[in-house]
């Protein structure tokens, strides 16, 4: 326990202080500190998956709480929580199958503890399995995991269950951080199918998975063009743009306040995001919505790649303020050339100059054309329209 | 910008054939010469073939002969030139609104007279410049005037050029032949007016041919004495023009009206020239005062418009600056300021670029035998193109250019110089003081108004005109924030920052980027514009449709303060079609973030291209409400002022 404690606060501290860069690596480090988390828990012999829950709740929340704009924490405290869910359940049909007579309750309280019948272990899964929305986290599963593990199978099972189950979550977080790796190459292979020859497509800042998506295609022998907008003031635009030409892409840098007067020329604008919140808005770097804005204007169609992770269950309220970040007044001035009016109250009542540097836009997902993603289902590539859909399946 | 072409290729489409540029054209017209003017077949036959590089000009026969017969009447009655331009103006009721015609063709003869200047040293040049006789000797009756301007020159010529001799035979022969015909001319007056057209056309036939084999030895030094046929090769062309559409009962008139025209259409190349058509640009880089070298790794999207290395040009320049006669001190400073960014904003730069002229006006004596008026327009044509080449030009200095040129052309005759002068002078004073300085005191009147208690302001970049409205509103005591919306690379706003801090009105600084997120707290957007256009885009710096796209999503009403005099009839609807092209690399560095520092090494990347615009077009219905002198205004009543307005500005 002690070195999960370390782990533990050594990631908040991270969190805290804005060290990860990208909710890719957030994602993934976050995952793997609750892998290990769960593998040195210790377990007790009743009761498993239930204390698993409340270990990673616990530890979940502090993480949420350290960072809560970057929602991809929440996202895979979330997806690891419903993998221990759903390995409990299927590890208790697995036995409810085996001890066939044996009489059990699945976690709804409401369910005869004598019908037994396929149809209830159906409707048992199915209310496990559904996505980690707010109401399956207030009510029912935390209390419905120890009803479930208190009333059900034999002592002798206990362990060789217990020692199950943890590899079984193990093995399947596992699979979620390779998900996690693998998100640019998932989502970069569907890249010929939205570009053609000749596009001429625009983008704003910089993001792994657009790099990916972008050479990929170019990969593909597809020939094309790229205007990148610098993404003022972190201008990864240059990193990316580096990126492109080393690869061989014709690439035009522009300023971001080019973006208007070169979006009639554009095809389709390919962008990263921050987050896709459960209405199809979505968190972006800061720029992005004045992008939408253009594109819709002038009907070009957007795009926004996003890994799995990316995906948060939950409903924006004024996302603008409220999931934001106001970054360092460096950024856009001088220390040096503006400390005479940057005085912070001390002279006079209120300091003149307010320097604004949000790290973050939202976009409405009326402006949003496509999302595209890693999972291979078909909501791969999705209207925003159809965004609770993946929440479903979740 | 089409109106105003329609009606001229209705009425001459042959002449924008003829032009100089059109290759075609040249099989047909050189037999088309020999056959139909006997006097100067002689020395054209000679030249013709050297003179293939350049398309020579066009003249059917019965044109010719109809010009013929008006040029037996007794040619240029001061009055009648006096009156003409303005019954011109008034026949064709659509040319006025649109004058800024004169530099929109772009004009060889400037062409030539630039490479000319650039070529050569700068003493023989400024005589010609100045003199620009053979253009008036082709015109007036007396052609005896016509010889001595041009023999003195020559005489410099040999002096200047001695180092470079070998070169110059050549060009000698084609000069020595004009020579000889212009002497032919002084002679006999009444054949040189018949024989007149022949003759310029055979001057110019001249002009080439030494031009080709100048070109052919890659000799800097041709030419010299070629700006003067060349002038009397440009002479020719109005009347050409002219013949098309005025009658041949009218043509005693020509002689005033052909000069104002001539010089209005060719002196100056086009201000919107399309830098795609190679040919074009060949021409004007070889008259280019300004050597530029063009940036490597052009955008695809835009090879319409200029782009060159920055900063190259200036160490140059400035070394010429004692050396370059033919265009003025004052100007010249001007130019050289605005290559280096100092003077920058609409207002600014037309008033720096009013306030030059003034300064070559009063320092301005027209050579004896020229009327002010033709001479000054020339001159100033001249001015214009080397202000092109250093940076080009904005719409109100377009604006204010054809104000300028309207007025001298208006200049009555009887005027003595001085007088012609002290009026001209008041005039762009008056201009500069209405149009420019009382208008912004009316926008910043009006505008104040829409500033209540309360508002936060968001402004973009550092405008002029917004910048006076929220210091009267401040000096008012309305209570009020400010929020300044700044992008790369320029960043404006931070110059505008600093001067209202001091000022102590309280300021948001936000990139642009951040708009969307400041939005939701402003209560007004104000917005400079360097032009407003008939279709009421509002033409300005880079990132305002960014502002007022955003704005208008959020519901926030868009406040665009401009001068009337700025108002324009073209039509714009996308930023690509027209825009000037700033420095790439600005957008290479980052000012003040030396980590940032990618593109650095692969600035040479052929793969890589960098795109710095200068100025987008932000739709009209972006925009609520537009401030003028003329009271406050919904876009779509913009054409309605450029209507009304300016027709006034521009007959009187």
């Amino acid at each position: 326990m002690p070195d999960t404690h370390a782990l533990v606060n050594d990631f908040l501290n991270q969190l805290k202080k804005r060290k990860i860069e990208g909710s890719k690596a957030t994602a993934k480090l976050t995952a793997e500190l609750l892998r290990s988390v769960i593998s040195q828990q210790r377990i007790p012999h009743t009761n498993q998956a239930g204390a698993l829950i409340q270990a990673i709740k616990a530890i979940g929340e502090q993480l949420i709480a350290a960072n809560p704009v970057e929602v991809a924490v929440g996202n895979i405290v979330r997806r690891v929580l419903h993998i221990i869910r759903e390995e409990d359940l299927s590890l208790t049909t697995a036995s409810i199958g085996g001890l066939s007579l044996h009489p059990m309750s699945d976690d709804e309280d409401n369910v005869d503890p004598d019908d037994l019948s396929a149809a209830a272990v159906a409707a048992a899964a199915r209310s496990t399995l559904r996505a980690p929305s707010l109401q399956t986290l207030l009510e029912g599963v935390p209390h419905s995991a120890p009803l479930h593990q208190s009333s059900s199978s034999a002592a002798t099972d206990k362990n060789s269950r217990s020692r199950k189950l943890k590899h079984h979550v193990i093995e399947t977080v596992n699979e979620l951080i390779r998900d996690i790796t693998t998100c640019h190459e998932l989502i970069a292979e569907q890249a010929v199918e939205h570009i053609h020859h000749n596009e001429v497509i625009l983008t704003l800042g910089s993001s792994g998975t657009v790099i990916e998506f972008l050479c990929a295609a170019k990969e593909k022998k597809r020939s094309f063009r790229v205007f990148v907008a610098e993404g003022a003031p972190r201008y990864q635009g240059h990193t990316l743009a580096k990126e492109l030409v080393a690869r061989g892409l014709q690439t035009t840098v522009i300023t971001d306040s080019a973006v208007f007067a070169m979006i009639s020329r554009v095809n389709m604008v390919i962008v990263g995001a921050h987050a896709v919140m459960a209405n199809g808005g979505v968190i972006a770097p800061v720029g992005l919505n004045m992008v939408a804005l253009a594109a819709q204007r002038h009907a070009v169609p957007f795009v926004v790649l996003a890994g799995i992770h990316k995906l948060c269950p939950l409903y924006p309220h004024n996302p603008q303020v409220l999931l934001n970040e106001l970054k360092s007044p460096s950024e856009l001035l001088d220390f040096g050339e503006f400390s005479d009016c940057m005085d912070f109250g001390i002279a006079s009542a209120s300091p003149l100059l307010h320097v604004v540097n949000p790290a973050f836009d939202y976009v409405p997902p009326k402006l949003v054309s496509l999302f595209i993603t890693d999972t291979s289902s078909p909501c791969a590539k999705m209207q925003p329209k159809a965004r609770y859909a993946l929440d479903c399946k979740d | 910008m089409d109106s105003r072409r329609a009606p001229r290729t209705v009425i001459d489409p042959k002449v924008r054939q003829v032009g100089f540029f059109a290759p075609p054209d040249r099989s047909q017209s050189v037999p088309l010469l020999q056959n139909s003017n006997s006097p100067p077949s002689p020395p054209l036959s000679d030249l013709s073939p050297s003179g293939n590089s350049l398309s020579p000009v066009m003249i059917p026969p019965p044109r010719h002969l109809s010009d013929l017969s008006s040029r037996a009447v007794p040619v240029g009655f001061p009055p009648n030139r006096l009156l003409s331009p303005l019954h011109r103006f008034s026949g064709e009721s659509v040319i006025p609104v649109g004058s800024y015609n004169p530099s929109e063709f772009a004009s060889p003869s400037v062409g030539d007279f630039f490479e000319e200047k650039n070529a050569q040293s700068p003493g023989p040049r400024r005589s010609r410049g100045v003199g620009g006789s053979g253009k008036f000797a082709s015109s007036l009756p007396a052609g005896g005037f016509e010889l001595p301007p041009e023999v003195k020159p020559k005489s410099l010529t040999t002096v200047s050029v001695v180092s470079n001799l070998q070169p110059n035979v050549t060009e000698k022969v084609g000069e020595q032949s004009n020579e000889s015909q212009d002497g032919r001319g002084a002679n006999s007056k009444p054949l040189k007016e018949k024989t007149s057209k022949a003759e310029r056309r055979a001057l110019q036939e001249a002009q080439r041919a030494a031009k080709a084999a100048a070109k052919a030895e890659g000799n800097a030094g041709s030419g010299v004495a070629n700006s003067v046929n060349t002038k009397a090769g440009k002479a020719s062309k109005a009347p050409v023009q002219k013949k098309d559409n005025v009658s041949v009962a009218a043509s005693e008139k020509r002689g005033g009206e052909r000069m104002t025209d001539k010089d209005r259409k060719k002196d100056v190349p086009h201000p919107r020239m399309q830098f795609d058509d190679t040919s074009r640009v060949e021409k004007a880089k070889k008259r280019a005062v300004v050597k530029q070298t063009e940036v490597r790794n052009r955008v695809e999207l835009f090879r319409h418009l200029p782009q060159y290395e920055h900063g190259t040009r200036l160490p140059d320049l400035e070394k010429k600056f004692f050396r370059l006669n033919s265009v003025h001190p004052a100007v010249y400073k001007v130019g050289l300021r605005y290559l280096a960014g100092d003077i920058s904003g609409g207002n600014a730069r037309c008033i720096a670029m009013l306030q030059a002229f003034q300064e070559s006006i009063m320092e301005y004596s027209p050579p004896k035998e020229k009327a002010l008026n033709r001479d000054l327009t020339a001159k100033l044509n001249s001015y214009v193109s080397f202000l092109i080449e250093c940076r080009p030009l904005s719409i109100s200095m377009g604006n204010a250019i054809k104000f300028v040129k309207s007025r001298i052309a208006n200049l009555p005759l009887t005027l003595s110089e001085s007088e012609a002068k002290t009026n001209l002078l008041s005039e762009i004073n008056k201009f500069i003081n209405e149009k420019i300085i009382l208008a912004d005191k009316v926008i910043v009147q009006h505008a104040v108004t829409k500033v209540r208690d309360g508002d936060v302001l968001l402004t973009y970049g550092s405008s002029s005109a917004v910048e006076m409205i929220l210091l009267h509103a401040h000096e008012l005591g309305k209570k009020f924030r400010v929020v300044i919306v700044d992008a790369r690379p320029k960043l404006e706003g931070r110059l505008l920052l600093r001067r209202l801090l001091g000022k102590g009105i309280s300021c948001t600084y936000v990139h642009l980027n951040g708009v969307s997120y400041i939005m939701s707290q402003v209560t007004r957007v104000f917005l400079g514009a360097s032009s407003v256009l008939a279709n009421g885009t509002v033409y300005s710096r880079v990132g305002t449709a960014c502002v007022a796209m955003v704005a208008n999503a959020c519901g926030v009403p868009v406040i665009v303060c401009c001068e009337a005099y700025k108002f324009h009839e073209r039509v714009q609807l996308d930023s690509i079609c027209c825009n000037e092209l700033g420095d790439p690399d600005a957008i290479l560095k980052v000012q003040g973030r030396e980590e940032i520092n990618d593109l650095k090494d692969i600035a040479n990347d052929e793969n890589l291209q960098v795109l710095n615009l200068t100025y987008d077009a932000t739709p009209s219905d972006y925009v609520s409400m537009i401030i003028t002198d003329y009271g406050m205004i919904p876009p779509t009543s913009v054409p309605v002022i450029v209507r009304e307005f300016r027709k006034d500005q521009i007959l009187i």
